[in-house]
């Protein structure tokens, strides 16, 4: 076994300690390690972004980054994104404008959508369609994604991410 | 959570066509499906493949002593240590014809064929750490020559893929109907074409993966695969061991599009490797494994020649299709070109249509069927050449098509090559388009933004395609020759609380069976939708089925399941016909409650009549207890839809760069089981021909290496290239199956591929250019415009 190092990990408010391999994605200690299966991998070369969670507030592609390298910083994944009652606006829009079909692209897609309505709470198609295009769906063509971004900034709070603990 | 219960229609509206937001996506949305790389079990190890860098070579020699020695390391297995006595199946052979079908080894024997032929698999119980043990498996190989060029693959001397056939040849096979020479005779006009069709992958973006496990005596395998059911079958046939010991599973599958409806060396080496250690193994297959060895789609090198007169009706259409196939033939590799000879008479009136195929074996990964098979390539030939020709005869490419479309019909149009259509209207698909898109105005916008240089253009396509795989009749010996049947099953249980379960044989991957599907059972039913449970994917629960493939699952899997609720509801009337003293025929189903005609009061939910059928009280003499029924459904026909689209692009002649700025689709696939899920079809099928025609293309170079092995280099659409889509339907019933429907997973390609190319060429005729093949990548359609303006690009 290789040498491995502590790393401290917040991942939707919970405090993990854990022991790593300095070369473990982050990606796999969130699903291998901690078992929330909900980030998913889909290119290994941050092409298609399935992987994406935020980490202190901003998205990021966990499939490019070191689990040593979030030592200390607090993720958000797509199974901390819903309250015990409620779907985040984002989840409620992707439902209800068909927004997904297999679902592997859409934990990734979810979290990228919700780093674009932090960051810009009120964006146009355009904004949405270039805000999302390093994320790859191969199912929807996109079509049902840009209209749920966009119904899910018109609802109050989407963009308000603290609720939610989206954003720091 | 949020628990909505969506509400039953008003009354007298049915759950079927409705746009009902869908049953899976709360797991879906919230993280909390699973995938195969989602479970593991306890004990499992892990499997890492080493794959020949070479794309034809002898192996001289393995060593996998360092590898074998690594900490963590199981087992390291090559060829010689397999014990199974055939390889991976090819499952379609052309009816009469001879078709070379070289072994092929879950693990490469004495020879490699292609970039990413396995030659060891690893086993170890660290996910990186077998991945490292791979790296240390030393392979001596001696390069061999190598064609990667279907043409030149077929002439003399070229360098042969498997020597022992002493050609490249896989078969040859024709479909025809019609007097062909007469046809060109007869013709004004002759104009020909060759036509590349080249190389694409699926591009799910959940890689493969499996996880099989042998434990007792059964072997239990995970695998993200569309056909359960068909690797079930031929697991336990290359294992060796007995069906009913073999249980597949397919959970949550993330898209497929064609490319998991195969039975994979990957499965077949896990499962195998799992019963020889006793302990489970997995594998997650990495993206650039996947461009390598998940297969590949189209590829083919079609040569077509039309006759028309002046006026412009059809006389005569040959298609002669060279199909590179690849190395191998995986399940269905022999019958994909084919497909294209199905429906080459579009939809049009053609009286003689000759198609000719040719499949050739060369250095690269087998192709098989990728969304739309076939039909893409056939509709690609034929609506391009259609408009080249529309521009020979001087005419309005919609006129040219409207002059030969087959007029409508409702029961039946037999074509010239014997395939007979089930139900279309051309026309009224096209005049349902113009009503949203006028290409006048289209034309005026063009001219305005010539003068910004910016050259727009408008394509069309209008299609056809041949789904609803499969009647067994046509498909069976009798017919065009198509192994095996192609009914489908489904089981519905009413539980004893009146809720129900339906198991259907189809297999989904994010096309939303368990929400259409239940809204078919409920109306039949009289329940909710949120009450039926729609189980698939495990080979342990239901009966037998076909799994999910060629846009047949609501065609043929829904209506089986229209069929086992049918009867459900037939055994319910007979016992509230006895309960209440009338006839079954007068039991009817209103507003969720069998009654008696005529008497709305008197009457009774499902929930009561489950309850006297499980409790078995007060039911008709000799009745057998419970509520559960089965139906196995074979088609009479296939299924046909059509529909029209139009393209718009933008493109900029400096960089050759195309921008597709606006789509208008009106498909028919009958009436709407769920509109909602017929759009998100159509949207993904479009995407995927856009795709093909402007950024992707799996390119091999001329050694055989795979050049676009990464999502980096092989470009998916993103959403900032794409506009929103404008979708309308027309519906025009199929007479094939009861709930009057067609598939239509695979339409939105099988027509968009031409209406891309259509438009590019109509931009760019202004600047000289007449025609062009895809990909139009921004080099490629530069090019084409230096070569018109009489420059020789670089």
């Amino acid at each position: 076994m290789s040498r491995t190092v502590p790393v401290r990990l917040n991942v939707n408010g919970v405090e993990h300690h854990l022991e790593v391999e300095p070369r473990l994605l982050l990606v796999h200690a969130i699903r291998d390690h901690l078992g929330l299966t909900g980030t998913h991998v889909g290119c290994d070369t941050s092409n298609c972004g399935a992987c994406t969670i935020h980490m202190d507030g901003r998205p990021v592609k966990s499939c490019t980054v070191l689990a040593v390298q979030a030592d200390g910083a607090a993720l958000t994944t797509i199974e901390g994104l819903a309250t015990e009652t409620e779907l985040h606006p984002l989840q409620e829009a992707f439902w209800n404008d068909h927004g997904l079909q297999c679902g592997y692209c859409t934990p990734g897609m979810i979290m990228a959508a919700a780093g674009l309505l932090a960051e810009n709470p009120n964006p146009t198609e355009d904004d949405v369609r270039h805000g999302l295009e390093g994320n790859l769906c191969r199912c929807t063509g996109y079509h049902n994604i840009v209209k749920a971004v966009l119904d899910a900034a018109k609802v109050k709070g989407a963009s308000v991410s603290q609720e939610s603990g989206v954003s720091s | 959570m949020s628990a909505t219960t969506e509400g039953a229609p008003a009354n007298g509206k049915t759950h079927v066509g409705q746009a009902l937001r869908r049953k899976e996506d709360p797991r879906l949305i919230t993280g909390r499906a699973s995938y195969v790389d989602d479970i593991n079990l306890t004990g499992q190890l892990w499997a890492a493949w080493v794959r020949s860098p070479e794309a034809h070579a002898k192996i001289v020699s393995i060593d996998t002593s360092a590898a074998k020695d690594r900490d963590g390391v199981v087992a390291v297995y090559t060829n010689e240590d397999l014990d199974m006595e055939a390889g991976l199946p090819m499952a379609w052979v052309p009816p009469g014809v001879t078709v070379n079908t070289p072994d092929h080894w879950v693990l490469a024997k004495g020879e490699v064929k292609h970039v990413g032929d396995p030659v060891a698999l690893v086993i170890g119980d660290d996910r990186y750490a077998v991945v490292d043990a791979a790296e240390d498996v030393v392979v001596e190989y001696e390069p061999l020559p190598v064609v990667t060029d279907p043409e030149k693959a077929l002439e003399d001397g070229s360098p042969l893929v498997h020597e022992k056939f002493g050609t490249n040849k896989v078969c040859d096979w024709s479909l025809g109907g019609g007097d062909l020479e007469a046809g060109f005779a007869e013709a004004d006009v002759i104009i020909e074409r060759r036509i590349v069709n080249h190389r694409m992958a699926g591009g799910a973006i959940e890689p493969r993966g499996v996880l099989a496990e042998y434990r007792g005596d059964r072997l239990t395998v995970w695998s993200s695969t569309q056909v359960p059911h068909f690797l079930r079958l031929f697991l336990a046939i290359l294992l060796g061991v007995g069906e009913d010991r073999v249980r597949v599973i397919a959970p949550e599958v993330g898209g497929g599009f064609g490319s998991k409806l195969n039975i994979y060396a990957e499965e077949v080496g896990c499962a195998w490797a799992a019963r020889k250690l006793g302990r489970p193994v997995k594998w997650i297959e990495t993206r650039s494994e996947g461009m390598m060895v998940t297969h590949h789609g189209r590829d083919q090198i079609d040569y077509v020649r039309v006759g028309a007169k002046r006026d412009g009706t059809l006389t005569a259409w040959h298609s002669k299709i060279i199909a590179d196939v690849g190395a191998y033939q995986l399940l269905l590799t022999p019958l994909i070109p084919p497909l294209s000879g199905f429906v080459m008479c579009g939809v049009y009136n053609t009286p003689a249509v000759v198609t000719d195929v040719t499949s050739v074996m060369t250095n690269k990964f087998p192709t098989d069927a990728i969304r739309g098979a076939g039909r893409p390539e056939a509709t690609h030939m034929i609506e391009v050449v259609m408009d080249q020709l529309a521009h020979e005869l001087g005419m309005d490419p919609l006129e040219l098509r409207r002059k030969n479309f087959i007029p409508p019909f409702a029961t039946g149009h037999e074509t010239p090559i014997g395939v007979v259509y089930d139900s279309g209207n051309y026309e009224a698909a096209l005049d349902k388009l113009l009503e949203h898109i006028d290409p006048a105005q289209v034309r005026q916008e063009a001219e305005a933004l010539r003068a910004e240089g910016i050259y727009r253009g408008i394509g069309f396509s209008t299609y056809t395609e041949i789904c609803g795989n499969a009647p067994s009749r046509a498909v069976g010996p009798g017919g065009f020759g198509l192994q095996g049947g192609g009914w489908e099953s489904a089981t519905v249980r009413v539980n004893a609380t009146g809720s129900a379960t339906l198991y259907t044989g189809t297999s989904p991957h994010g096309q939303g069976h368990e929400t259409g599907f239940a809204q078919i059972v409920a109306d039949r039913l009289g329940i909710d939708p949120q009450q039926v449970q729609v189980i698939h994917g495990d080979t342990d629960t239901g009966p037998w089925g076909l799994d999910t493939y060629g846009s047949r699952s609501l065609a043929v899997g829904g209506e089986a399941a229209a069929r086992a609720a049918t009867k459900v509801a037939n055994k319910v009337k007979a016992i509230v016909a006895h309960q209440l003293e009338a006839a079954p025929e007068d039991i009817e189903l209103r507003e969720g409650k069998f009654t008696v005609r005529g008497s709305p009061d008197k009457g009774l939910t499902l929930a009561e009549a489950a309850g006297a059928a499980y409790v078995t009280m007060d039911m008709p003499e000799g009745m057998e207890p419970g509520l559960d029924e089965q139906s196995f459904y074979d088609p009479e026909n296939f299924v046909f839809p059509f529909g029209a689209h139009a393209c718009v692009v933008d493109v900029d002649p400096e960089t050759g760069k195309v921008k597709v700025v606006r789509w208008v689709a009106v498909d028919d696939c009958g009436p709407a089981i769920n509109p909602m899920l017929i759009d998100g079809q159509v949207h993904g099928g479009i995407v995927h021909g856009i795709g093909q025609a402007l950024y992707e293309r799996i390119h091999y170079d001329e050694t055989g290496q795979l050049v676009t092995g990464t999502f980096v280099d092989y470009a998916l659409a993103t959403a900032a290239e794409l506009p929103s889509f404008e979708t309308d339907r027309t519906e025009t019933p199929s007479p094939v199956n009861s709930l009057q429907v067609k598939g239509i997973g695979e339409a939105g390609t099988i027509a968009a591929t031409p209406a891309v190319t259509n438009a590019v060429i109509d931009a760019l005729r202004p600047l000289g250019v007449e025609f062009i093949n895809m990909p139009l990548s921004p080099m490629r359609v530069w090019e084409a415009i230096q070569e018109a303006k009489g420059g020789v690009p670089a």
